[in-house]
């Protein structure tokens, strides 16, 4: 063999092989199209017009409570939800961290639950919430900050190395969602519009110890300080979910951290008269998260709350804005619809 | 000479030890072979032979092994 | 640092590109450094004991070969006027000096082994003499560390000044180089036990890089991982499902259990050889190897010349013949032969070198009664096996046509594997008691429905689990069937570009999709790692 046939067979290899790997990495990792939807949301942001007026960060308390399209509706708000399944604090962090490299919004909300988790979690979520960044240096302090004592980093990079065993249950969703996704939700926000009214919601269980954790702690003050220097006004809620249950010793501490650092911290707990929610009505899943009714009644409220507290004006009318939001509109009527009819059937 | 073919003989009567020359090699005479022809010898001729003396070149071959023990028998 | 660890392939990578980087002449010191690195990582707590074996060897092996050299200097100087009678004296005299260099060495070193290795085992044994007698008070356990890979260093550094004593070459001069014999990273964890005229030239000598020869060691450790991770650690899932709850599962179970760790140890046993073997050889290192397809063995005596043929070896060459053949033993053997007849007089050192061998094996692999019943199990079995042989003869002769018929041939094979599974059950099962009535169960729980009624798909793995054994033994089987007439590696080479890379490339996805490894799967230890 001639020196240059050797080259160009070595290339040739080369290039099928990483080919090859890439596609099959392609394959493997889960599509969260159907079933199981949480995986897919932190990547849909990617494809938006980044000029938010409000960002949301938090778990599912806040894409499963609120509304972006109520708000633009009723109020001409521009938002978007950055939330993913049981997403902790370091991961929030990280996100919000990313989020201001592409955009300033006028306010970040986070929603303060996952103050309650102080180490890593489950390897599942870690993934849900993680997979779906794009690689920058918030992915990987997310990803250094999330992990559980098995997993490695190298997993991350090259997710195959995670997801080989799918290899023996690959399902038509892997072969049809190979090079794009579906959208799973509404800027953000993952609908639900059954009933399972919340019935005897249990009160906590004492715990040995009411105070937050120090990595947590550390984190929201990351978060508080990184709004404050973009010059973003940050406001703190505790969405209007019965359970997990919240504590009061856990109020006093939000509520004094509030006072401490000058910020907004809403309880919609509190405010569940005020709202107008019923849980007989308005939950899916036994108070755990909001329905479709109760997510737009919080919305509604919240949205009244930015536009008289935090200086947010209607956007409506923007002509590039208008255009945006009537296809976003149509498909979330259209969401509406197909899930009623899907509901009265059964 | 003869006196050791015959004890060779007796551990692997299929053998002609006269010409095999890969004993040990060929896998021949295994551990337990050695051991007992070792101790045969000693039986035989009173002479010893020693643990670093168990090696393949001494071995191989009905000669070799003669040739050793000749050795030993001289440096007694 | 397990093979199987991100980390493992990453230092690999790093010490390989860095072999070939640097001056030629520094290699061996890099490979040096990298292995106390990768002790060093193991186990800080660790470097202490390989260090001191490192020293105490090096030094007495200097000793003893500088006694030599004086002694035959001063034979040869005084040629002349000494007598033979006085020659010969003079030269037993220095011998006897070596030697209590060597005893202390040896001593010493052991000694290490066996305080480390087996205190806790004696402390145990003494309870239990100690609350029969009605003992109240009982010895409390020490807390020892099990440096890492310590039986393996430990007997080839022992076989080396074993090998000084006797002559068959000099020690070695340059202690660092020396360091490197006792350290070698790739088969510090679980061997092979490596003899130093063997591997010490090729480890010092420098090595340029040559594509052919690191893509061969590339294909090997790829063949080892596949072993390792595809077969080893999927086949482990259910035998620790089987062997730790014995009450659960009996009969059949423990026949199916005792199979599948035939088939688990050999792939893990033998993967990790390979990768061994296959890093040496990127290096351009050439480590002896460890097996010899040990299952295709016509019996257990056969069996143990092909199974982890390194430890075999210096058991046969430094515990075997000393104690058969020296004077002692054959003073025995004569008196035996005198007083209880020639059959007897004539087995006893094979006898007894013999037991004491196996008993010294089993103690090896593990500090508890198992593994010693274990090893004198296997004693038994030669023995039993040894003196039959002159019936199989009988047999053979009567019909000439059995020993080349295949099916005949598998039946060796077969009773080869299910004598080596049974006795292994012993490394299995919590204790010795145990192993007996899980063995006993087999014949008495009659319950062999439950290998086909989906019961096995209830230990942890799933049936696509056992296509992938399955596929997977029968290209282990195949490939062993093609090395009979050669390096399976070799053949592969003969074949075009396009189809060569295809089968590695095969063989890798293979390893990267049905591997199990990651979450999900517990990476398992390699079994050999503790011993």
């Amino acid at each position: 063999m001639g020196k240059k046939k050797k080259i160009l067979t070595a290339l040739v290899i080369t290039v099928v092989v990483i080919g090859s790997l890439w596609l099959l990495q392609r394959l493997l990792v889960p599509k969260y199209m159907t079933g199981i939807v949480e995986g897919a949301m932190i990547a849909e942001y990617y494809e938006e017009e980044k000029d938010h007026d409000v960002i949301f960060i938090g778990d599912c308390e806040v894409y499963e409570n609120f509304i972006p399209a109520v708000l633009w509706e009723e109020y001409g708000i521009h938002s978007f939800i950055r939330g993913s399944a049981q997403q902790l604090i370091w991961q929030s962090y990280y996100l919000l961290e990313e989020t201001l490299k592409y955009e300033t919004p006028e306010v970040v909300v986070f929603n303060i639950l996952s103050m309650k988790y102080n180490t890593p979690q489950k390897e599942a979520y870690n993934r849900m919430t993680i997979d779906g960044m794009k690689w920058s240096a918030s992915k990987i302090g997310s990803i250094k900050a999330s992990m559980t004592k098995d997993e490695q980093f190298l997993d991350y990079v090259f997710p195959i190395l995670r997801y080989h065993t799918r290899i023996t249950e690959l399902n038509r969703d892997d072969f049809k969602y190979l090079f794009h996704r579906d959208k799973v939700t509404f800027n953000g926000y993952y609908m639900r519009v059954d009933v399972k009214p919340a019935e005897d919601v249990p009160t906590g269980r004492p715990l040995a110890d009411y105070t937050f954790g120090e990595t947590a702690y550390e984190y929201l003050d990351k978060i508080t300080a990184i709004c404050k220097e973009k010059g973003v006004q940050l406001v703190l809620i505790k969405a209007p979910s019965l359970y997990p249950y919240w504590y009061d010793e856990w109020e006093v501490q939000m509520e004094e951290y509030a006072k401490k650092h000058n910020l907004v911290y809403i309880n919609f707990l509190e405010l569940i008269e005020e709202c107008g929610l019923d849980f007989s009505t308005d939950t899916y899943d036994a108070g755990l998260h909001l329905n479709l009714s109760g997510a737009q009644k919080a919305s509604k409220w919240f949205g009244k709350f930015l536009v008289e507290n935090c200086g947010l004006t209607s956007r409506r009318g923007d002509e590039k804005l208008e255009v945006l939001w009537k296809d976003k509109l149509a498909a979330y009527e259209a969401e509406i619809k197909r899930q009623t009819e899907a509901v009265s059937k059964e | 000479m003869n006196e050791l073919l015959d004890i060779l003989q007796e551990l692997h009567p299929e053998i002609d030890f006269e010409t095999h020359e890969a004993l040990i090699d060929k896998k021949v005479l295994d551990s337990f072979d050695i051991v007992t022809l070792i101790s045969e010898i000693n039986n035989e001729f009173d002479v010893a032979i020693p643990a670093e003396e168990i090696i393949p070149d001494n071995f191989n071959s009905a000669k070799a092994l003669w040739a050793l023990v000749q050795r030993l028998l001289d440096e007694e | 640092m397990l093979f199987t660890s991100y980390e493992f392939l990453f230092f690999v990578l790093i010490t390989c590109v860095l072999y070939y980087i640097i001056p030629k002449k520094w290699q061996w010191m890099l490979l040096l450094l990298a292995s106390y690195v990768f002790y060093f990582l193991a186990g800080a707590s660790f470097l202490p004991y390989i260090f001191v074996t490192t020293v105490s060897t090096y030094l007495v092996a200097r000793k003893i070969t500088s006694l030599q050299q004086s002694t035959s200097l001063y034979v040869k100087e005084h040629k002349e006027e000494l007598s033979r009678e006085e020659k010969k004296e003079y030269k037993a005299k220095a011998k006897k000096k070596q030697w209590h260099w060597l005893l202390f060495c040896l001593l010493f070193n052991l000694g290490i082994l066996a305080v480390v290795k087996y205190t806790n085992f004696a402390i145990s044994n003494v309870n239990a003499v100690l609350t029969v007698f009605g003992s109240k008070t009982t010895l409390s356990f020490v807390d020892l560390v099990l440096p890492l890979g310590i039986s393996f260093y430990t007997f080839q550094s022992m076989g080396y000044i074993i090998d000084v004593y006797r002559g068959k070459y000099e020690a070695e001069k340059n202690p660092l180089r020396f360091a490197l014999f006792v350290s070698f990273f790739p088969q510090l964890v679980q061997g092979p036990i490596s003899r130093f005229d063997d591997l010490a030239q090729s480890l010092y000598k420098e090595h340029a890089f040559e594509f052919a020869k690191i893509s061969l060691g590339l294909q090997r450790v790829l063949w080892g991982y596949f072993k390792k991770m595809v077969i080893a650690d999927r086949m482990l899932i259910a035998v620790n499902e089987l062997i730790q709850n014995p009450d659960q599962y009996k009969g059949a179970y423990v026949f199916a259990g005792m199979l599948f760790y035939a088939l688990e140890l050999y792939a893990d046993f033998t993967g990790g050889i390979d990768i061994t073997i296959g890093i040496a050889e990127i290096l351009g290192i050439r480590v002896t190897e460890n097996f010899h397809r040990p299952y295709f063995s016509k019996n257990i005596k056969e069996y143990w010349n092909r199974w982890h043929m390194t430890m075999g070896s210096w058991f046969t060459d430094y515990i075997f013949y000393p104690i058969s053949v020296c004077q002692p033993m054959l003073k025995f053997s004569r008196f035996s032969r005198a007083h209880f007849g020639e059959f007897i007089g004539k087995r006893m050192p094979v006898y007894l070198s013999s037991f004491v061998v196996w008993f010294t094996t089993g103690i090896w692999h593990g500090a508890s009664w198992n593994f010693i019943v274990w090893g004198l199990g296997n004693f038994v079995v030669i023995m039993i096996s040894q003196e039959l042989e002159p019936l199989y003869r009988r047999f053979h002769e009567k019909f000439p046509k059995a020993e080349g018929a295949f099916a005949f041939k598998v039946f060796r094979v077969v009773r080869t594997i299910l004598l080596m599974s049974s006795l292994r059950m012993f490394d299995c099962y919590r204790n010795v008691p145990l192993t007996f009535r899980m063995f006993g169960s087999m014949f008495t729980t009659w319950n062999w429905k439950v290998i086909f009624d989906g019961s096995m798909l209830k230990l942890g793995l799933d049936a696509k689990d056992y296509i992938i054994l399955f596929a997977g033994m029968l290209l282990m089987l195949t490939v062993s069937l093609i090395q009979r007439s050669g390096s399976v590696r070799g053949k592969i080479r003969t074949l075009s570009v396009p189809v060569r890379t295809i089968l590695w490339y095969g063989l890798f996805l293979v390893v990267l999709l049905f591997g199990a490894y990651g979450v999900g799967y517990d990476a398992s230890q390699f079994i050999y790692n503790q011993f």
